[in-house]
């Protein structure tokens, strides 16, 4: 299992088109991806309910990866953040 | 005869038939199903279909009114795409026995309640998309025509309200005005009004069905609609209607015209805005720049001092739209009749000779230091301007300029871009006026800012209504005020502008070029007829007395 931490910087937060962008990035994997804000948690392949964890700007998640492709999916997951967040 | 009030959005006026846009019941069955594995079927395909829609509403979109507008139908496929969703609907179906609509509708609320709840305010807005996409497969299901719903022929639309889904299948080229019971000047409706140039009519609370296939004027002059009018009514308001087309032939040739007087003399012809949602005015109206950017509506728009990130965007989208013309960007100016929640300001006795503006900036200074970040990082994207309100001292100036040059080494520093600007005070104070000179050695512009100068000159409240006889907007202190003012400038060498109502009133433009004024930032709807002023004057004579 892998893990990363990120805090959004993008003044919207993880909103609608963004967010289904990156749920489909998220897709082209085969690994469990689950993001962590708090005591909630969620599947990054589900737009709604990735968009209702609300996660907003300054604030930091914490997503695992587990899987077969662990290491490229979180790499490429959190290239993504960076460049979109 | 029958005349209906409401709020016009522009001075307009539409002739024509009422057609109803009526949308469809939703009549939808609690009762069981016998085939669930069918009803499920049913659903998939009609998700698949209002997805396809979804496409091409982003097509069409696209072409009318741009990647901003039509980003939200791209958003709208995902949330259909998304399996939480889906599945919760099917399992409505196969577990409960329901049918496809029942589902949807069951399914698709439920989300949009949850959306609903969230306390981001953006994310509560999502709960509306959510609607409109649930509309969107019931109509699939239902088999609702909602291409039909305009009718084939020319009409005014009355409706309850609009969705952006409905708003873009409108055939526009069938839109003679359009009447809402709903809706804000923020409103789609009236958005797409403003962009289309279209006689509208919101928050017209009297709209009734009776009123379909009726002859209607919608006079956006009055803010009414008249139905069934009589023939004097629409033989006059039908002349009036051509005047304005022939008016608006004529001013549409001077887009892309200079505003320059007979001999030669050019003056700059900027317009005011409240906010990003004022460019399409801005464009249409081919302003040459923005003179005055009241930066207060990100305040007001929100519930706790907005973060230097969304001042940003705003600014920067501003700028960015506009270059490479100026922008000029007045600071904070809130106080006196502006007040906020959030920033807990004392009642005062006098509040227009208050704590207000640049007192409240120099005094907060973190507070002022958000705004300046930001917009010094906005200046990276254009041309930008950027002027405080209120100024009476040299110091005040020398002070706020301190606080722009640590905001912009920090800027640096932390590898932000900051881009060249311009600075500028807004002269509204009689002290500002008799210190020009000595202000003029601190900045690059001076902008006149007319109705304060003309309260504070005169001593005279401009909400007062009991006042109007004592009140003159053309009292000759106030015009020798102005003209102070220019040449104070023009020794320094400087330039002056005149941002006020004062600089759209026609009976002045002509003594406002003698007195050798540079710029004049007016409401958009005022730029193409000062311009056609302009380009009619012959300054080379002896001012007529």
């Amino acid at each position: 299992m892998k893990e990363i931490y990120f805090t959004v910087t993008e003044p919207l937060g993880i909103h609608a088109r963004p967010a289904g962008i990156l749920v489909k990035e998220a897709k082209k994997f085969a690994s469990r991806i689950t993001v962590f804000k708090g005591e909630k948690s969620c599947d990054m392949k589900k737009l709604l309910a990735l968009m209702s964890m609300a996660v907003k700007q300054g604030e930091e998640i914490v997503v695992q990866f587990d899987g077969p492709d662990e290491e490229e999916c979180a790499a490429a997951i959190e290239k993504f953040l960076q460049e979109n967040f | 005869m029958l005349v209906a009030e409401g709020k016009s959005i522009l001075k307009r006026i539409g002739i024509g038939r009422i057609k109803i846009y009526r949308t469809p019941a939703y009549d939808i069955s609690e009762e069981e199903i016998r085939d669930p594995a069918a009803e499920v079927e049913r659903f998939n395909d009609a998700v698949q279909k209002a997805i396809e829609q979804q496409g091409v509403l982003y097509e069409k979109a696209l072409e009318s009114a741009g990647e901003e507008s039509a980003a939200i139908f791209e958003a709208h496929q995902m949330m259909l795409e998304d399996d939480d969703l889906q599945d919760t609907a099917r399992e409505i179906i196969t577990d409960q026995k329901k049918s496809a609509e029942y589902a949807t509708q069951t399914a698709f609320d439920q989300y949009a309640q949850m959306f609903a709840e969230l306390e981001d305010p953006y994310m509560q807005a999502r709960s509306a998309d959510l609607i409109d996409v649930k509309m969107a497969v019931l109509d699939v299901l239902l088999g609702n025509d909602t291409e039909s719903l305009q009718g084939t022929e020319p009409s005014i639309l009355v409706a309850e309200d609009l969705a952006p889904s409905e708003t873009v299948k409108l055939d526009k080229s069938l839109l003679l005005g359009l009447i809402t019971r709903e809706g804000s000047a923020g409103s789609h409706t009236a958005i797409l009004a403003r962009s289309m140039n279209l006689p509208s009519l919101i928050q017209c609370k009297d709209i009734d069905d009776s009123w379909d296939g009726r002859m209607a004027i919608l006079d956006g002059y009055n803010d009414r609609v008249i139905i069934d009018p009589t023939e004097e009514e629409l033989a006059e308001l039908t002349a009036r209607r051509e005047e304005d087309l022939k008016k608006d032939a004529l001013l549409q040739d001077l887009k892309g015209r200079p505003s320059v007087t007979l001999d030669g003399r050019k003056v700059r012809v900027y317009a005011n805005i409240g906010g990003p949602e004022d460019l399409a005015g801005v464009k249409e109206n081919d302003a040459e720049g923005i003179g005055l950017f009241r930066s207060e509506f990100v305040y007001l728009h929100s519930k706790e001092a907005p973060s230097e990130e969304v001042q940003f965007a705003a600014y920067k989208r501003v700028v960015e739209a506009m270059a490479p013309r100026t922008v000029i960007i007045r600071t904070c100016d809130i106080g006196a009749d502006k007040t906020i929640d959030y920033m807990h300001l004392d009642k005062e006795a006098n509040p227009a000779l208050g704590f207000r503006a640049i007192r409240i900036c120099l005094t907060r200074k973190d507070f002022f230091k958000t705004q300046l970040r930001a917009l010094l990082r906005a200046s990276a994207y254009g041309s930008m301007g950027i002027m405080f309100p209120m100024i009476v001292s040299r110091w005040e100036i020398v002070e706020a300029r301190k606080i722009l040059e640590e905001c912009k080494a920090e800027l640096l520093q932390e590898g932000h871009k900051v881009g060249k600007y311009e600075l500028g005070i807004m002269v509204e104070t009689p002290a500002a006026v008799l210190c020009a000179d000595d202000l003029a050695e601190e900045v690059d512009f001076f902008s006149l800012g007319t109705n304060d100068l003309t309260q504070y000159t005169c001593a005279i409240d401009r909400q007062n209504a009991n006042l109007e006889r004592f009140s003159d907007t053309h009292h000759p202190a106030v015009l020798k005020a102005i003209q102070m003012t220019v040449e104070a400038g023009h020794r320094h060498g400087i330039w002056v502008g005149i941002c006020g109502e004062l600089g759209a009133d026609p009976s002045l433009t002509e003594t406002f070029l003698r007195m050798g004024v540079d710029e004049l930032s007016v409401n958009a709807g005022s730029v193409l007829p000062l311009r056609k002023i302009i380009r009619g004057l012959d300054l080379s004579g002896q001012a007529e007395k």
